[in-house]
């Protein structure tokens, strides 16, 4: 039946059923990727983001949070400028860390 | 005795509320919603308690929707909030009792604005004078009727011919409570147990034999939310509210919602409908829904009145399972008889949603 309204998606996420083995293997790799307070200087900053959406803060979030599909298809829009690691106020080599993803996330995003 | 810590805390939480002479107002939605409620209280706390319950039907609504729908200003609920006042000191009575939650809210939130800013009082005494030639005193005492049933509990308690136990297995039945937002969410220190661990409705379930149970989201809005609703382009997010308090509460099987709110029961009810109609899930037993019940509505299931007297037929979820749980009988030909028998004409049974 129609009522002209519907439920919305729920954005609950059960962190239970997460898979975090990749991101303990990130973790391993670039151990300041838990340094990110999440302050956005780098999306701020993004040249890709006006027009796709890219942020690194979402893709660290989006890790952490088991939603692989959402990262990779942000990460694909990355011109490795590097404009995010110079504003990041802890000091992660924000670059370095795009590149370890693609390394370790590598099978999921062919 | 010196209280410490938690017990602190809850100290600060109890309210003395007088025993009798209360000015009643009614809730502007519930009569449509579920018409029973307001009069069994009055039926309860006038015919069966005794107690000096005036009411006067030049009252009007609070203002409280369309103040929190964002369409009139505070300025004009506070005025017409002080012509309630006036119709109160008029009346020669000095503590408050409202049947609506957020009109309760409505209430405090006005009395602590005036109590901060004095200069906006002196203003909206004006204009009432203005508009009305009127005066009032502010209320010694504001009250929510569930306070009243809360207080009177153990008085029903005691004449109750039902308890709140499944009499197929003996065990008390379990008892979801949900509290309107506006009753202490806002000002905590004005509801019966805070905001975080309300008691008015815990102390009745407790009283009459049941057992209150917990679940993650339990003090989760029902989904109501005024703007929300009101917006037909927003009542999709109004539905997924309501929606994440059922998915929540599923697991541990309730036998029925208990709530203080004109939205609230309403919203859970009828929601429950929606749900099955477009999800196809339904929330009680063999394909009923969990019954949603008002605290007047349950005190009168207790204290032994004909569920169809109290207008349990205008819920949309079918409460028959539960009387029968309880063991209140019930003639199934009466269920849409209204008063002087006059035949409420039967509804529409759902495609999914279980009724009868």
């Amino acid at each position: 039946m129609d009522f002209g309204f519907k439920l919305s998606p729920s954005s609950a996420i059960n962190l239970d059923k997460v898979d975090t083995e990749k991101f303990a293997e990130l973790h391993r790799a670039e151990p300041d990727v838990y340094k990110c307070m999440a302050c956005g200087s780098c999306t701020s900053t993004c040249p890709a983001n006006r027009f796709s959406g890219m942020s690194v803060r979402k893709v660290i979030l989006g890790l952490q949070r088991g939603k692989e599909k959402e990262v990779i298809a942000m990460m694909k829009n990355c011109m490795l400028c590097g404009k995010c690691s110079m504003v990041c106020p802890r000091g992660i080599n924000t670059r370095h860390l795009i590149l370890s993803i693609c390394r370790i996330y590598g099978e999921d995003m062919k | 005795m010196i209280y410490q810590g938690k017990q602190k805390i809850w100290a600060d939480y109890q309210k003395e509320i007088p025993d009798n002479h209360w000015f009643y107002v009614r809730s502007c939605i519930r009569q449509n919603f579920f018409p029973g409620a307001e009069k069994m209280f009055l039926e309860i706390c006038r015919g069966l308690l005794k107690k000096d319950i005036f009411e006067t039907e030049h009252h009007t609504t609070c203002g409280g929707i369309a103040y929190h729908c964002d369409t009139i200003p505070q300025e004009t609920v506070m005025t017409i909030v002080a012509r309630q006042f006036a119709l109160m000191t008029e009346a020669g009575y000095e503590n408050y009792v409202a049947s609506c939650i957020t009109s309760f809210g409505n209430y405090i939130e006005i009395l602590e604005t005036w109590k901060e800013f004095p200069e906006l009082e002196t203003r909206i005494r004006e204009m009432l004078w203005k508009a009305c030639k009127r005066e009032f005193n502010k209320p010694k005492y504001v009250a929510h009727a569930s306070d009243l049933i809360y207080k009177y509990r153990n008085e029903i308690a005691a004449r109750a011919k039902f308890r709140l136990v499944n009499r197929f297995t003996g065990e008390p039945l379990k008892v979801v409570e949900h509290i309107g937002c506006h009753y202490a969410k806002m000002f905590p220190a004005r509801g019966v147990g805070g905001a975080e661990y309300p008691y008015v409705l815990c102390g009745m379930i407790e009283s009459w034999g049941g057992n209150v149970i917990d679940y993650p989201e339990r003090r989760h809005c029902c989904g109501y939310g005024f703007r929300q609703y009101h917006v037909k382009a927003n009542r999709g997010y109004s539905l997924s509210n309501t929606y994440k308090k059922f998915e929540s509460m599923e697991p541990y099987h309730p036998d029925f919602i208990l709530t203080n709110c004109p939205g609230c029961p309403y919203f859970m009810d009828r929601w429950q409908y929606v749900i099955a109609e477009t999800e196809g899930k339904t929330y009680g037993e063999n394909g009923y829904g969990i019954p949603v019940l008002t605290y007047e509505e349950l005190a009168s299931l207790v204290l032994g009145y004909n569920p169809w007297d109290i207008g349990l037929q205008l819920h949309q979820v079918a409460v028959e399972p539960l009387l029968d749980k309880i063991g209140i009988e019930y003639d199934p030909k009466e269920k849409y008889k209204g008063l002087n028998e006059k035949d409420l004409m039967r509804p529409e049974l759902p495609g999914v949603l279980r009724c009868c």
